[in-house]
This record gives structure tokens, C-alpha cells and sequence, in this order.
């Protein structure tokens, strides 16, 4: 079987795997307890917040753990809102965000915001200039994704990071859940206030989720209960998950280059393997990350797509794993532009570390049996 | 790159007349000792003064570093170029061109140190800043109140250019002056003290008193962290002693003079210390007290406190105000550190009101009928763990766990 379906979730390391279970069976202590045994957890998470500042090159801020990529966008949008709603309640963010930023801008908006969802062009990018325009003197949140889940695009965070430099009163959140450890990030030199992240996007463990938060900024708590993660999360830590989160971190930015190099090559490959195939339209453009092709099949449900690649051996995804359940055309297909049957029709292959040009030859294969296999059939399931 | 060196400058040092040469020769050891995490980095030594050629380093954080240390007054990127006329215009010219800012007027300052060179300085002053100025039409000369001054010192084996003088932290090179012990405590005040005489020349060897399980681990870690950054700028290890407590507090404590406790403490402090400094060959302690502070640093308690040492007690902050010394703390990088809220022994056992003025002959009195009094002080002695910190030594959060989890 291939999988191929990296945006959703990754094969953790073996080593990341190792360290989870070694820190489980011996430092099982409550890590805010007073006893040495807590103190001795409370140091494990403590030095893994230092392994990932100083894989992040961060000097200026603190990297919370949370209990996963949902939570910390949840928590840094609305933490951070709640806060300085003082100083306005406009907020900024685009069309095409993941589901638990869209969302928290809609709650917002039931509580009294105002949002401004930016659209993107048809290649899924906006531009620095966009976010300007759409500043007011109450604007106190921006809130722009690095990499779609989606469609890959790369959205130009160091522009508009560097350009919100000289409105300091307004906090620019960016959710990298997609893009840390894959593509540099230059948190604090492109003016980045607060940073999402996710360990088991990044060959890490499930229900680790990092917030990067800059020194200055408070985020009101979703949670109450405890001072835990200076107080912005209550909540017992979970050590295990947190330390092998840092370890998967740390080997996924060791090897970034490298495997930005070879995901490129195998993206590029399986790009001329589809254009062969003319049933399908590849979706979004340049920038774009190197380890996402996200691609149409007009008149065809993706449904029975994944399942007849799930036949050769295959596995991909319809669009994003969070809202793959709901039967909407795609939201961030329609915010390209795409027609509503190619929003309804998207497939995404999201590969990693383990796949070889091989691996790419046997899905462009399968790809071309599948819809050779389906065309007769075009836009006659419903 | 442009700079190719920095030349530093020796200020208290070059007037020591014959001691000059052993003060020279241990600044060089110093920047060398404190420039060990780079490489290629050469030394050139001359009267009064010492070039870092920096060989391909990035001269930032080279700068960044020597800013830090001690006995260096002034520094200054330069550019090097051979005694030839023509080059020493085409470096003029680079470095001008390379200003961040193009500045509005200028001058040239020519010095011929090296007389053999065929131009005088005055000479050179027009030579120099007549091929600026062609090329760089918009330049005005300004002799009195320039932007830029543009200095060119014309040594035999080089010519060196550079506009920038930068102020360095000044003193003596570490060690020229002997070895002190240092009270480290944990609070604002005694960091700054052991900055203030290392900036002097003092070797220190740092000793903190612990009263576990009174106080905490982490009141002891933040000590290590406050040595770490103070050996930084020995640019040596500091040994760091620290000596177990808790008997003689308590003991103290259980003396019934609730208003001496400070008193007696600080003594038995003293004491302890001087035992450290003779094993250590230190002449003197050095601590952070400031007058009138607190209790204990009254001129009366001070009288009474220190007649428990022979050492003589050196005091950097005695005539300073806290504001100032938190100045300080916050420019040396102590300050972060030493509010961390962990108790240290000092504030533990703490009376309603502390003697500000202690009777010596009854404190005496009151030693005198501690049992095993001195027995006491020489079981702290006898049990003090010594660890020897560099800037990079390990902290307990990096030790944490098994390196191969992370």
C-alpha cells in the first residue's frame, strides 16, 4: 500500500516512536507536581520548548504546547482577539483557511467582530498588498496560513510579516501547520507574532499541537483550571507526546532541504505524468509546497476516485481530512474560482520521506487505469 | 566583507609603566581564550593596542563579543590597505561608498605613525579626501563638525581606515588584580558586584550559601545560571562553591535572638567564606551590599557583620542606588535571573525587626554559648560542592532526561 496522504497525518519516526514510549513507562509523574519526580517531567517539557526554539531559530518568544494543530489556531484567533478587543474588533484572515481558523473568525463574528475574509486569485495566493488595504484603525488580528491544506499554495507570510512591521499594534498569526518542517519559516525576522504548528503533521505523535507566541503578546485562555503553559492552556501536560513531539521537530528540519529537493522531483514527475491524462485539472499554481498535488475530475464524485485508487493499492484524500466528511464542494476549490463541479470533484496526494520515483510511476499508473476505468461514467453519478 | 580587522584599544593598562608588558600579554591571552568558538582568527600586537584580523569571520559578532570583555576601552572595524597611496584611496573610497547612510559632510584624518611613508599626514588628509570627494560629488568637507570622520593611520606594516569608535566595557584584563571570593546570593544586587570586580581585574571564585530542603532546587539553579553569565565575562570557567546551610540556620534560629538572626548569619557567612578563601588563596571577599538597603547593611551592622572576617570586604555598590544597580543588572544580563521568585537562605527565618543596629559584645555573646559553634562552620566548610561553569555549561534543562529522547 502507498500512502499518500501526508497532509492529514504522517508515519511517525521510529526513533520519535521510541522516545514516546520510553518517557510514558518512567517520567509518569504529574509534571506540576512539587516533588522531583514533577519537577523532573516539568524539565523534560521545559527543554523540549528550547530543542524546537532553537530548531525555529527563535529568541524572542515561547512555544506553548497544545493538544494539537486544531487547538492552537482555535487559541491563538480567538485567545488572541479576546485579549485586545480593547483596542478593536477588526480582524483580517483569507477565504481559503483550514476549517479551525474559518471557524473561530465565524464565532467571532457572532460575538460582536468584525472579519474581513480576503479573497485569493486563481493560482489560491493573496497579496501583501490586500492585507494593507483591508487595515483599519481597529484591525488588531491578522491571521494568514503559510501552506493550504488544500491546494499547497504558499501564501507570501515574509512580505506581508514584513510590511504589518510597521503597524506593531496589530498581531499577525500565521498557521503553519502545513509548512513547519517541510519549508522555512523565519519566525521572528519576518515579524511573525504567533505561529501553529502540528507534531504529527511532521512525522510526531497525535495530540501535540506547538503555539509559538511572542514575548509581549498574552493569549486569553480557551481553557481555565491551571497555570500550566504560562497560563494560556490549563491542563496536565502530556509529557510523553510533548518530548517526542520536540524529537520529530528537531529530524523533521534536520532533513527540510533535503526532502524539499526530493519532494520537488517527485511533484515535478507526477505533474508531467497527469497531463497526460486530460480528465484531470491540476488545481492552484506557484508558490505552491512541493509535497502536495491537489488535482479535479470534473463530472466525477472524488469519493469513488479515492476508493478506485484505494483498489490499486493507493491511498489519497478528498480535500481536507477535517471536512472530508461534509458532501460541500470544497470552499477553498470555490475560492479559486474553480467551477462548482470541479470544487466538488478534488483528490489530493500529499507525500513524504518514504516515497521513491517508483512510488510516483505506480500512482500516475493507477491514475490512468482509474479514469480510463471511470469515463464512460462521467457525469452520471450523483 | 569589508572590515578585514578590528583593532581594540587598552586603556587603564597602558599606564601601569613596567607592569605594561604582563598586562599586554594577558589581554591577548583573554581575547584569544574568549574568541575560541571562531576560526582562522589571527593576532597582530602592538604598542598599546591589539588587531584581530578576522580572516573571513563576519565581524559582528566578533565585535559582539570583545564589547563584553574586560580591559578593552574602544574598538573599531577597520580596513586594511598596503602603505601605497593608491590603495589607501581605493579603501577610502569602499569604505565611504559602504556607509549604511550616505552622510552629508566628512573629513579625512591622516596619521603617519610610520615616518618613512612619503606623504605627511596634512598630505595625506588632502590626497585622501580630494579622491573621495571626486568620486563622491554630493560630500561636503566639514573640518570642525564632520558626520564622518574618516581617520587613516599609517602604520609600517599596514594602513588602517575606519570612522567608527565604539566604547568596550574598560577595566583591567581578568586576573590582573588578584583573586576575591564573591557572596552570590540569587538577588539583583551581588551579580552586579561580582561584574563590578571582574571589570577590575579580580579573579572570583563565586560561593552560595543553600538551606535545602528550606529553599529549593531551582533557588540553586538560578545561582548556576547567574555564575554562567558572569563567567561569560571572565571569559574563564568560575568555580562556584556551595555550601550547605541548613545546620547552622537552624541552629540559629533555635538562638532565641530573633532580632541578631541576620546579624549572626551574615557572620557565620563571613566566616565560612574566609575558610573557602584560604584554601582557595583569595585576599579578599566581595560582596553586594549597598549602604543602608536593608538591616543588615546599616553602617552599624556592617561593623558588626564584618569583624567577623580578617579578609578585607570589598563592597562595588556600597554608594550606589538600587536604581542604579538594577540598571546595571538589566545591561549585563542578571537582572531576567534574579527575580525569579525562589527563596533563597537570606530571606528565610526572617524576624519582625531585624536589628539595625546589633551590639557587637552581645552577638559575640550569643556565638559564645551556641553549642559546637565552630564545629558548625567547619562541617559547611568540609561539605561545600564546588562545580566550575562556562557560559556553556549545561543547564538542568538541557541535562533533562536521556539526550537520546530529544
Amino acid at each position: 500500500m502507498l500512502y499518500f496522504d501526508h497532509c492529514a497525518s504522517t508515519p511517525p519516526y521510529d526513533e520519535v516512536v521510541h522516545t514516546m514510549m520510553e518517557v510514558m513507562r518512567t517520567q509518569y509523574a504529574n509534571p506540576s507536581s512539587l516533588h522531583r519526580a514533577g519537577t523532573d517531567a516539568d524539565k523534560l517539557i521545559e527543554r523540549s520548548r528550547t530543542v524546537i526554539a532553537e530548531q525555529m531559530q527563535t529568541k524572542n518568544g515561547r512555544w506553548l504546547f497544545t493538544g494539537g494543530g486544531t487547538e492552537s489556531n482555535n487559541l491563538a484567533v480567538k485567545g488572541i482577539a479576546k485579549q485586545y478587543s480593547g483596542r478593536g474588533k477588526h480582524l483580517i484572515t483569507t477565504q481559503i483557511e483550514h476549517a479551525s481558523v474559518y471557524e473561530s473568525f465565524s464565532q467571532l463574528e457572532e460575538e460582536g467582530f468584525r472579519v474581513t475574509y480576503l479573497p485569493v486569485d486563481a493560482s489560491g495566493h493573496v497579496r501583501a498588498e490586500q492585507v494593507l488595504e483591508a487595515l483599519t484603525d481597529e484591525t488588531i488580528l491578522v491571521s494568514i496560513m503559510h501552506v493550504n491544506n488544500e491546494i499547497g499554495s504558499i501564501q507570501p507570510i515574509e512580505e506581508i510579516g514584513k510590511l504589518l512591521k510597521r503597524h506593531p499594534k496589530v498581531i499577525f498569526h500565521v498557521d503553519a501547520v502545513q509548512s513547519i518542517g517541510k519549508l522555512p519559516i523565519a519566525v521572528e525576522e519576518w515579524g511573525i507574532d504567533a505561529v501553529s504548528g502540528s507534531a504529527h503533521k511532521l512525522r510526531g505523535p497525535k495530540g501535540v499541537g506547538y503555539l509559538y507566541v511572542r514575548d509581549g503578546i498574552t493569549v486569553y485562555p480557551l481553557f481555565t483550571g491551571g497555570s500550566q503553559e504560562y497560563g494560556f492552556r490549563a491542563g496536565t501536560q502530556n509529557v510523553p507526546a510533548i518530548v517526542a513531539s520536540a524529537k520529530a521537530l528537531r529530524m523533521s528540519c534536520e532533513t527540510m532541504n533535503a526532502r524539499q529537493q526530493r519532494t520537488n522531483v517527485l511533484k515535478q514527475q507526477l505533474i508531467r505524468m497527469m497531463e497526460e491524462i486530460p480528465e484531470l485539472k491540476l488545481n492552484g499554481g506557484e508558490p505552491a509546497a512541493s509535497h502536495i498535488v491537489h488535482f479535479s475530475y470534473p463530472g466525477m464524485k472524488p469519493e469513488v476516485i479515492i476508493h478506485m485508487l484505494e483498489q490499486h493499492g493507493i491511498i489519497a484524500s478528498t480535500k481536507s481530512a477535517c471536512s472530508s466528511k461534509e458532501n460541500k464542494p470544497s470552499r477553498i476549490l470555490l475560492a479559486v474560482g474553480a467551477t462548482l463541479e470541479q470544487a466538488a470533484g478534488g483528490v489530493r496526494i500529499s507525500f513524504g520521506d518514504e516515497h521513491t520515483e517508483q512510488d510516483i510511476r505506480r500512482l500516475g499508473e493507477a491514475l490512468r487505469l482509474v479514469v480510463e476505468h471511470l469515463k464512460p461514467l462521467e457525469r452520471r453519478l450523483t | 566583507m569589508l572590515y578585514d580587522q578590528i583593532v581594540l584599544r587598552y586603556g587603564d593598562l597602558t599606564v601601569k609603566g613596567k607592569n605594561r608588558n604582563r598586562f599586554e600579554k594577558r589581554m591577548l591571552e583573554q581575547v584569544k581564550q574568549s574568541l575560541c568558538a571562531f576560526e582562522h582568527i589571527t593576532y597582530f600586537k602592538s604598542f598599546g593596542r591589539l588587531y584581530v584580523k578576522l580572516n573571513g569571520n563576519p565581524y559582528e559578532p566578533v565585535a559582539n563579543r570583545l564589547k563584553d570583555l574586560f580591559g578593552i576601552v574602544t574598538l573599531s572595524p577597520v580596513v586594511s590597505a598596503e602603505p601605497d597611496l593608491e590603495k589607501i584611496r581605493a579603501a577610502a573610497l569602499e569604505l565611504m561608498l559602504s556607509l549604511p547612510e550616505t552622510p552629508a559632510t566628512f573629513k579625512v584624518s591622516a596619521k603617519r605613525a610610520w615616518k618613512k611613508f612619503p606623504h605627511t599626514s596634512q598630505e595625506m588628509n588632502h590626497l585622501v579626501g580630494g579622491h573621495v570627494l571626486r568620486a563622491m560629488p554630493e560630500l561636503k568637507v566639514n573640518v570642525n563638525k564632520p558626520d564622518v570622520e574618516l581617520r587613516v593611520d599609517i602604520q609600517e606594516e599596514a594602513t588602517y581606515l575606519f570612522y567608527e569608535i565604539i566604547p568596550a566595557a574598560g577595566g583591567f584584563p581578568y586576573a590582573s588584580n588578584g583573586k576575591a571570593m564573591l557572596l552570590l546570593s540569587g538577588g539583583i544586587d551581588s551579580p552586579v558586584a561580582g561584574w563590578m570586580a571582574l571589570r577590575k581585574g579580580l579573579e572570583l571564585e563565586a560561593v552560595h550559601f543553600h538551606s535545602y530542603p528550606f529553599t529549593s532546587d531551582k533557588a540553586k539553579e538560578k545561582v548556576i545560571e547567574l555564575a554562567k553569565r558572569l563567567s561569560y565575562f571572565s571569559g574563564e570557567p568560575l568555580k562556584l562553591h556551595l555550601v550547605p546551610f541548613t545546620e547552622i540556620q537552624t541552629t540559629l534560629a533555635a538562638a532565641k535572638s530573633d532580632n541578631l538572626i541576620i546579624t549572626l548569619m551574615r557572620r557565620a557567612m563571613l566566616r565560612i567564606t574566609e575558610q573557602l578563601a584560604e584554601r582557595s588563596g583569595a585576599n579578599g571577599i566581595v560582596t553586594g551590599e549597598s549602604l543602608g538597603q536593608v538591616a543588615s547593611q546599616t553602617l552599624p551592622s556592617m561593623n558588626v557583620i564584618g569583624r567577623a572576617a580578617e579578609l578585607p570586604l570589598l563592597k562595588p555598590l556600597v554608594m550606589m542606588d538600587k536604581q542604579e544597580i538594577i540598571n546595571v543588572a538589566e545591561r549585563i544580563g542578571t537582572f531576567e535571573t534574579s527575580i525569579l521568585p525562589y527563596e533563597d537562605c537570606c530571606t528565610l527565618f526572617l524576624p519582625k525587626s531585624p536589628s539595625t543596629n546589633p551590639n557587637l559584645r552581645i552577638v559575640e555573646k550569643v556565638e559564645s554559648l551556641i553549642p559546637q559553634y565552630y564545629e558548625l562552620l567547619n562541617a559547611a566548610t568540609e561539605g561545600t560542592e564546588v562545580l566550575v561553569l562556562t557560559p556553556g555549561s549545561q543547564t538542568a534543562i538541557q541535562a533533562a532526561g536521556e539526550d537520546s529522547w530529544f
